[in-house]
């Protein structure tokens, strides 16, 4: 499993992490691979969005270096104008090519809302045809970046006819998610992790690596009950299994990794085992993705529980900017430790 | 233009007023589906432009654009089947009336309703072209209404700054819905504040189909040779509701009659007329259109409706 980088103060941009002996990359260096392998092995790859080119490289420097190997023809700035290059992109994909949008923040992509909800996601099914575009969404908190710059707007897209939402919660899997995307014939939006972004390093296959969307994953085998999580919670999933461990629970850890289409078969497998499901997100409670996993389980899985199903998000407030309050707002470790066990006792 | 251009520029705006007055007539029996929109008034602007692309350029229309669906290949049986919601239409009865109508192999792009949302669209679809280097336009066309939203202006801001190969035609008919356009934007030029993004621009009577294919020709050429993109204002008045419930009442009768004076099917037949044409040539022309739509009409009522047990399919790309 992924180890945590220690150095807490590595949430800055110091200590640029490339491919290290081992194998072990850090969550963005996974994203930046990606997006390199994918330029290099298919020329209708191209990305574009706000301050990604040049040296800059964008506002996290995913995109630092592309520009220099592919030209600016295929590493595209865009002004700010979310709507407008969204729309641009979903015209692009019709023709054939595969562009990757960068949202500089995931709290952007309202301002793209229309073209990704009413045109892209129903372009196939009104038989204009596939648009086979990737829109990056840096999302989540925790970071002390107030409302704007610490959403998690999945569910809104999940809600939405005719796009895969995918979140993955591990370096290889920000790899391989990615790479999916891509390839995919279908509008992916794809929320990358900004706390994992250089805190979280791990294991990431070289070269051809490709995580299949819709696929759950294991990330933790165990009886007790069925943690249901993806994206930054599951690293806090699996700190807060450790240590029910100690305790004689085992935890298992169901890493979600695409939101939609939902891998129903592995959610109700897990269930069925533990009879026990706490279902974690950073995005809000409320109408979150974790509500129609609950609904999952209590429609499909209802004879094997033996407790109702627990859920535990963000509360129904705008992210808060100060820490207690921000602490306050998100799900932890901590407070996954604490459900787990009142889950456990049940 | 030889004298065939000329009859068929003809031809194509006689098919879509007599589509237009059929269709209505329709509705009005309580036949028709859902709503639908009238093109009186725009037959000029949409046929005028679309005669000028190339058989592998694109082009975005919008719901009052009929003739340019027509110029690309698009049948009328295809389109009648499309507003009865048959199997036999090109969104399969997916989507409504002259909405989404796309064909990809035809270079059509069908809107959806939020109006400048082709926009951005038919700018990536000239940004391909751009990208491949090839020598291709995307035609896009948008309403008076459109250009009171944000995205028209993000997206003339960005053609301008890629020097995109595209076309946008605004065809201001002065009203969005009920709203005249004096009382949506203080400014009320629209090619005149689209020369703020850097585009070429050009008002042009939009009652005059070869005034609009002129206009259109240039700016196709001019984006083909790789000098950027073009904004034509076509001006025209909606000649009837906003669609087919709406009896517009608002649009004042003096108004609706001096544009009435320059309807533009009937002022062409005229001009051609007076150009030497035989007024028994444009009579066979007529007569072609009417059978034309009566096979149309009767071939989509005929087709069969979408299969229930389908109305998942197609959702995504596989």
């Amino acid at each position: 499993m992924p180890s945590a980088v220690t150095n807490a103060s590595n949430f800055g941009f110091a200590g640029e992490d490339d491919a290290t002996a081992g194998r072990e990359l850090t969550y963005i260096a996974a994203i930046s691979e990606a997006l390199r392998e994918e330029m290099r092995r298919d020329p209708r790859v191209l990305v574009l969005g706000e301050d990604i080119a040049g040296d800059f490289g964008g506002a996290f420097k995913v995109t630092k270096g592309l520009e220099a190997e592919f030209g600016a023809r295929r590493v595209m700035n865009t002004p700010i104008a979310e709507l407008g290059f969204t729309g641009m992109a979903t015209g692009m994909a019709l023709m054939g090519l595969r562009p990757v949008v960068e949202m500089q923040f995931a709290d952007f992509i309202s301002c793209a809302f229309d073209s990704i909800v009413q045109f892209a996601a129903s372009a196939h099914y009104r038989h204009l045809g596939a648009v086979p575009w990737v829109i990056r969404a840096p999302s989540d908190g925790g970071l002390r970046s107030g409302p704007f710059h610490s959403q998690n707007p999945e569910a809104w897209f999940v809600h939405t006819p005719g796009l895969k939402v995918v979140a993955p919660g591990t370096p290889a899997d920000a790899k391989g998610l990615l790479i999916a995307a891509i390839r995919d014939d279908n509008p992916v939006i794809y929320f990358e992790s900004k706390p994992l972004y250089r805190t979280l390093k791990g294991p990431v296959p070289a070269g051809e690596h490709v995580v299949p969307i819709g696929q759950a994953r294991v990330a933790r085998p165990g009886d007790a009950l069925s943690i249901i999580t993806y994206g930054t919670q599951v690293r806090e999933a699996m700190s807060a299994a450790d240590r029910l461990a100690a305790e004689h629970i085992e935890c298992e850890v169901i890493d979600l990794r695409t939101l939609k289409p939902l891998d129903t078969a592995t959610i109700l497998a897990s269930v069925r085992r533990t009879s026990k499901a706490l279902v974690v997100h950073s995005a809000n409670q409320l109408a979150g993705v974790g509500a129609e996993v609950a609904a999952l389980i209590a429609g499909s899985a209802f004879e094997w529980l033996d407790a109702p199903v627990m859920r535990l998000g963000g509360l129904d407030t705008p992210v808060p900017f100060s820490p207690p309050l921000e602490d306050a707002y998100r799900p932890d470790a901590r407070k996954i430790y604490d459900a787990a066990k009142t889950l456990a006792s049940y | 233009m030889t004298r065939a251009e000329k009859l068929d520029l003809y031809y194509w705006m006689r098919l879509t007023r007599t589509f237009d007055e059929r269709m209505l007539a329709h509705w009005k029996q309580g036949r028709g589906v859902g709503g639908t929109f009238s093109q009186r008034g725009h037959e000029a602007i949409a046929v005028g432009a679309a005669s000028v692309l190339a058989p592998n350029d694109v082009v975005s229309p919008m719901h009052r654009d009929l003739g340019a669906y027509l110029v690309r290949g698009m049948t009328v049986r295809e389109v009648f089947s499309n507003l009865l919601g048959r199997e036999t239409g090109p969104t399969q009865g997916r989507d409504a009336n002259l909405h989404g109508m796309s064909s990809l192999d035809r270079g059509l792009i069908g809107y959806i309703s939020h109006l400048p949302h082709s926009l951005p669209v038919a700018l990536g679809v000239a940004m391909s072209f751009r990208y491949r280097g090839e020598p291709r336009v995307a035609l896009a066309f948008t309403g008076d209404g459109a250009t009171n939203a944000g995205l028209y202006h993000e997206v003339l801001n960005m053609a301008g700054v890629y020097c995109a190969p595209l076309v946008i035609i605004v065809e201001n008919n002065q009203y969005a819905y009920s709203t005249p356009c004096h009382q949506a934007s203080k400014v009320q030029s629209i090619s005149g504040h689209a020369k703020g993004y850097g585009l070429r621009t050009t008002t042009v009577d939009g009652n005059d189909v070869e005034a609009v294919r002129d206009v259109a020709l240039e700016a196709v050429q001019r984006a083909r040779a790789g000098d950027g993109p073009s904004l034509i204002e076509a001006e025209t008045l909606r000649m009837l509701g906003h669609a087919v419930h709406d009896g517009a009442e608002y649009v004042p009768r003096e108004l609706l009659a001096s544009w009435e004076a320059r309807d533009p099917v009937v002022n062409y037949r005229r001009k051609l007329e007076s150009g030497g044409a035989k007024a028994n040539d444009l009579d066979a022309i007529d007569r072609r259109c009417r059978d034309e739509i009566e096979d149309a009409v009767a071939f989509a009522e005929a087709s069969a409706w979408p299969d229930p047990s389908t109305v998942t399919r197609g959702v995504y790309a596989v």
